[in-house]
């Protein structure tokens, strides 16, 4: 059995840098043969999986049930339009500013909710999320605007040019992209991210040999929240104009589908559910109302016909060969 | 809508005399407890199914929404062209909503839930969402994503107003019917055969299988009372605010599981006082700190409860651990 699944995949690593290479010039070729249009879906394409990344990290490494991910990722938003439109700071230093203020919204606010267990924690999460919205909606000292949001105007530059057409932000989204998943692959391999996954399998196991699971669970959280943070700068940026619709309890929920679906901890498959949910849509435009209703069927069949997800983290699949589970 | 005209009111109650002053908390008591036997009546769905299945249902909002567009449809299509008076206008429009809606409650459980009784919990959770998802779009696509309005001459207008407190006939409609159902339900689950079956079944699938309870069979009768309760709290939610809108599954689904939570998830009484008390708490903050901010409360009080004690006001069950 073992062989059967890694044989593929032990081909493609010991090739592995060809594969990235390749498809490194492919995906900076990319937008070079399609439309304006198109590359804009990519861009959010991107923006998506650098959220399923950040979402994947507590989710799937950690195993921590949390549905209000879009908190985070409507702080560092905020962050950046308040702080680059009020006091005029670079655009370049908002996105470590918005990522280490989520980071630290996150520490705090999950601080006191940490230990709880699964269905718990969901509970909170999304109650979380909603705070988050409401307080946006009332505009809490003037700063947020109120439900109309707030307006971006500044852009990104580099070297003199502006980042402004789709094809600028292909290649910044996708670089960030890039940058994030060298990182995250390094930590996933680290003691860290064993000490994650260790945590998911069994916490009491983990606690046993050392690992501390309250550290290990909040870092995983506030990592997560400011890796959120800081593509709501990408995000805003883009945007232009950001409001409380764009944060809803809603679009956690599907942040969180997409990483569950992609499969639990793993990281190509937050890219390819990520795309299928953005990308798909596009290539069926007839069925453009319909997107949502095929997108609930679809997770209730992978639930039932194939629960590990659409490409499954290998830690996963060595723990239902041996009959693991819940 | 009725709750912003109300607060408006009570924003500057604190200036008021002191007469006036009770009048304006009986009513936002009054208006706290109707919403609050809505919420109780979707909070039971939430607890029955995670006492004996330990899921959130994530889809018992969606019942209760389409419970609503369904009684709206009833009314304004089929009953409106008959002769029949109100009276069983509404409580047929309620009774095909209920038993549209507990079918589709079966089907859902059949189809989404049963084959993944036996996988993790996170797998049946997500399954719950999906299904959550389709049917509030499915209710988009049918209905449209505008608000749907109950028609004016649906609604009995009959307000009275002891001692100057409003009080509507709907109302009462609303709090007394939910009273009735929850004491139904309650004797139903305590007193007979079937009642202490799904007890049982809620302690331990396999002992209850053991004893020769259809666990199946159970879990197929909790998922007709729970959306069956849903959908009158829909119709009745519907007659109330008049207007329904897609996405309110989600927003008193929240609610009501808060509410669930609030009054020990998995334990009946536990719904019927968590909504209640939610209901007062939600209207009486809108009334005297901030309607914007009601929400926030609401779930400042999940948090906190989360918190300080999990197992709810009511519950005795010990938090499980892990």
């Amino acid at each position: 059995m073992r062989l059967e699944f890694t044989k593929p995949a032990s081909f493609i690593r010991a090739h592995s840098a060809w594969f990235i290479g390749a498809l490194i010039l492919a995906a900076a070729a990319l937008p070079l043969f399609i439309s304006d249009y198109w590359t804009d879906v990519c861009v959010f394409w991107g923006i998506n999986v650098l959220l399923g990344l950040s979402l994947n990290i507590i989710v799937g490494e950690v195993g921590l049930f949390n549905m209000g991910q879009m908190a985070f990722f409507a702080i560092g938003s905020y962050t950046t339009a308040i702080l680059s439109e009020r006091f005029g700071v670079n655009l370049w230093l908002l996105i470590p500013i918005s990522g280490l203020i989520a980071a630290g919204a996150g520490y705090i606010l999950t601080g006191p909710i940490i230990h709880l267990r699964g269905d718990y924690l969901l509970m909170v999460t999304i109650g979380l999320n909603e705070m988050i919205r409401i307080t946006l909606i009332n505009n809490p000292f003037g700063l947020t605007g109120g439900p109309n949001g707030l307006i971006v105007l500044d852009q990104f530059r580099i070297f003199g040019h502006v980042i402004q057409r789709p094809i600028d932000f292909y290649y910044l989204v996708w670089a960030a992209v890039a940058l994030l998943l060298f990182c995250l692959g390094r930590l996933q391999r680290s003691r860290v991210g064993r000490a994650w996954n260790y945590v998911r399998e069994d916490p009491i196991a983990a606690e046993a040999t050392g690992v501390n699971t309250r550290w290990a669970k909040t870092l995983a959280f506030t990592l997560g929240a400011g890796i959120a943070g800081a593509a709501g700068t990408i995000f805003a940026t883009k945007m232009m104009v950001i409001s409380p619709d764009s944060f809803t309890f809603m679009e956690s929920v599907i942040l969180f589908c997409i990483v569950i679906l992609g499969g639990m901890g793993s990281i190509p498959g937050v890219i390819l559910a990520s795309g299928a949910m953005m990308v798909l849509p596009e290539l069926l435009r007839n069925f453009a109302q319909y997107r949502m209703l095929l997108f609930g069927l679809a997770m209730v069949i992978m639930m039932i016909f194939r629960p590990q997800g659409l490409w499954p983290s290998r830690r996963w699949m060595t723990r239902l060969k041996e009959g693991g589970g819940e | 809508m009725r709750t912003g005209v109300a607060s408006a009111a009570a924003v500057s109650a604190w200036r008021l005399p002191c007469r006036v002053k009770m009048v304006v908390f009986l009513e936002q008591l009054v208006n706290g407890l109707t919403v609050g036997a809505v919420y109780s009546l979707v909070a039971l769905g939430y607890t029955m199914v995670y006492g004996v299945m330990r899921l959130i249902n994530f889809a018992h909002g969606d019942f209760f929404m389409l419970g609503s567009y369904l009684g709206y449809t009833m009314l304004v299509t089929v009953l409106a062209q008959s002769s029949l008076p109100l009276w069983a206008m509404l409580c047929l429009a309620t009774l095909i909503s209920m038993g549209a809606i507990s079918l589709l409650g079966v089907l859902v459980e059949r189809m989404a839930y049963r084959p993944l009784r036996k996988s993790s919990r996170l797998t049946a959770v997500v399954s719950a969402l999906g299904v959550s998802i389709f049917l509030q779009n499915a209710a988009m696509l049918i209905w449209g994503a505008r608000y749907q309005a109950y028609p004016p001459w649906s609604v009995p207008e009959v307000n009275w107003a002891p001692g100057g407190v409003h009080v509507s006939l709907m109302q009462l409609l609303i709090m007394g019917i939910s009273l009735a159902l929850m004491v139904g339900l309650y004797m139903f689950v305590q007193r007979t055969t079937v009642g202490a079956a799904i007890r049982a079944t809620a302690i331990d699938h396999d002992t209850a299988r053991l004893m020769g309870i259809d666990v199946d069979q159970i879990i197929r009768i909790i998922f007709v009372i729970g959306p069956g309760l849903g959908a009158i709290a829909g119709v009745l939610l519907g007659l109330y605010y008049r207007q329904i809108h897609f996405t309110v599954g989600w927003s008193y689904g929240l609610k009501a599981f808060t509410a669930a939570i609030l009054g020990g998830i998995g334990n009946i009484p536990g719904a019927m006082v968590g909504g209640m008390l939610l209901g007062i708490l939600e209207m009486l903050g809108a009334g005297y700190i901030s309607a914007a901010w009601k929400d926030v409360f609401v779930f400042l009080i999940l948090i906190l409860l989360l918190i300080f004690r999990p197992t709810g006001i009511l519950g005795e069950r010990v938090a499980e651990k892990v």
